[in-house]
């Protein structure tokens, strides 16, 4: 089997390892914000696992799941596509809170048929999801899609779950330390950033003439090339003082940060 | 993807009696029997702060707090909408003078000792504000705090909706359900604001008109808007919503 990715050595795979692990234990910042957070964890997935989207969806306070992050538009439609048919392997794995996958096609459609064909239209053969869990309570999970039939190797599935561990860690820790600002204040703060988010896309989308995924990648590259939160960029698209040529700019200096080159 | 409380929330409103008690009004008796406070209210809020409008009030220490808030020019509600989160004062006696010098003295005299605002926005279109208090301190519960949460996001529909009917005397549109969720519908307002150059708040609002105006659903419109295949702009029939205003 050849791993895509591992065109570099070893060392700058686990160096990113590493980099991603105090990324995600990083929450008692003063500005956490929790969107940022998992399109982090979203991206690193793909970045360092054999996988060519990720999603994460958490739960509200009343339980339901909720779409927070994805790594591409097509993780965050099949996301939405299992919520809205309420069949497939991420809603599978937060009833059970344990990791769910299928060897192949077949057995997947066996289990999810619409999903899985859902899946197979946007180009994706194989969806596997890790639980986001700390002892008995899951919290979400986090969901990897490959344009390649299988399951995800041993050693990937290991460093999946571990990630999806210590964001859940960090992020059920953030809560307690907020003693005021409820997990469920929260999440509702953060759905307000991701709907924030899409209308910045919207703008981006509008005044550029790029898809709707393009704006979104532009938007994500100019923030990681600068160090700056996500919704931190799309606030000050909305509020003009982003223009095209900046974002673009911005961009260039960091090539090599497109997670889907 | 819709919360059942909100939509259940909105029904019940939505059957209440009549023109005589206002739909704010409504709401904020509603959210005042099903949480253990002593007052609601609703204020319209801006970017720059409070409107000074109170929407409504369930009485007149609710009332005489939401107008303080907006003459101090501080306060949970003015924070609250600021940041764009939930300022949960649980206990006012020990932090409401630090945190607010102004407003702290005067809630306390008024006999209010726990204050909870949450902010009505849909992404970065702030609308109002939704304060509750309460004349003893302490926490909401987890179950007090969802059912608050879900009691804002039928706010900021009820407000909406009402911007819906001051704007565009013909449309009549129908208090269905809450804000709906779907990413196209954002990614349209944001496409509209730059078509016809003008907030979030009013491509939003010219979004939903169009919507009610063709008798199609918002999300329909906006899945057009974002495919391209339909384009908002002044000049041009059909699509835009000045035609169908007058």
């Amino acid at each position: 089997m050849t791993r895509q990715k591992d065109n570099g050595t070893m060392t700058s795979r686990e160096q990113l390892l590493a980099t991603t692990f105090v990324e995600l234990a990083d929450t008692l910042v003063a500005d956490f914000d929790v969107i940022d957070f998992l399109h982090t964890l979203a991206t690193r997935s793909v970045e360092l696992l054999d996988v060519d989207a990720a999603g994460i969806m958490l739960a509200d306070q009343r339980g339901g799941l909720r779409v927070m992050a994805s790594s591409a538009e097509e993780a965050r439609l099949l996301e939405l596509y299992e919520l809205q048919n309420n069949e497939g392997p991420c809603l599978d794995c937060f009833r059970s809170g344990r990791p769910v996958a299928r060897d192949d096609v077949p057995t997947m459609r066996a289990s999810w048929p619409a999903f899985t064909q859902e899946l197979q239209l946007l180009g994706f053969h194989s969806a596997q999801a890790l639980p986001m869990r700390l002892r008995t309570e899951t919290i979400g999970a986090l969901n990897l899609f490959r344009t390649r039939p299988g399951r995800l190797s041993e050693v990937d599935l290991k460093i999946g779950q571990a990630m999806a561990d210590v964001a859940t860690v960090g992020l059920i820790q953030e809560r307690a330390i907020a003693a005021s600002e409820l997990l469920a204040t929260q999440l509702q703060t953060a759905l307000h950033s991701r709907i924030q988010l899409e209308q910045a896309k919207g703008i981006l989308a509008q005044r550029t003439g790029l898809p709707m995924d393009q704006a979104f990648q532009l938007m994500r590259d100019y923030a990681r090339s600068r160090g700056r939160r996500l919704s931190d960029v799309a606030a000050q698209i909305i509020d003009g003082l982003l223009d095209d040529e900046m974002l673009r700019n911005g961009r260039r200096t960091r090539p090599d940060t497109s997670p889907r080159a | 993807m819709r919360d059942p409380r909100v939509v259940e929330i909105l029904s019940v409103l939505a059957l209440g009696p009549g023109e005589q008690v206002t739909l704010p009004d409504r709401l904020c008796a509603a959210c005042l029997s099903a949480l253990p406070v002593t007052g609601v209210g609703v204020a319209l809020m801006t970017v720059d702060g409070p409107s000074g409008v109170v929407l409504a009030v369930t009485d007149a220490r609710a009332r005489q707090l939401e107008e303080l808030q907006f003459a101090l020019g501080e306060g949970p509600c003015v924070e609250a909408s600021g940041s764009g989160r939930p300022v949960l004062e649980v206990d006012l006696l020990v932090a409401g003078p630090v945190r607010w010098p102004r407003f702290g003295a005067a809630v306390l005299d008024a006999g209010v000792h726990a204050v909870f605002a949450f902010p009505l926005r849909v992404g970065a279109i702030r609308v109002g504000v939704l304060d509750l208090y309460r004349d003893t301190p302490g926490q909401l519960t987890a179950v007090e705090l969802a059912e608050a949460l879900a009691f804002a996001d039928a706010a900021t529909e009820v407000i909406l909706h009402l911007q819906d009917h001051d704007g565009h005397d013909g449309a009549r549109s129908a208090l269905t359900g809450p804000i709906d969720s779907r990413a196209e519908v954002h990614q349209a307002t944001g496409m509209i604001t730059i078509q016809l150059g003008v907030s979030l708040a009013e491509a939003l609002l010219r979004l939903r008109a169009h919507a009610y105006a063709t008798g199609r659903t918002v999300s329909a419109i906006a899945a057009d808007v974002v495919s391209r295949r339909l384009h908002f702009d002044d000049s041009e029939s059909g699509t835009t919503n000045r035609q169908d205003r007058r």
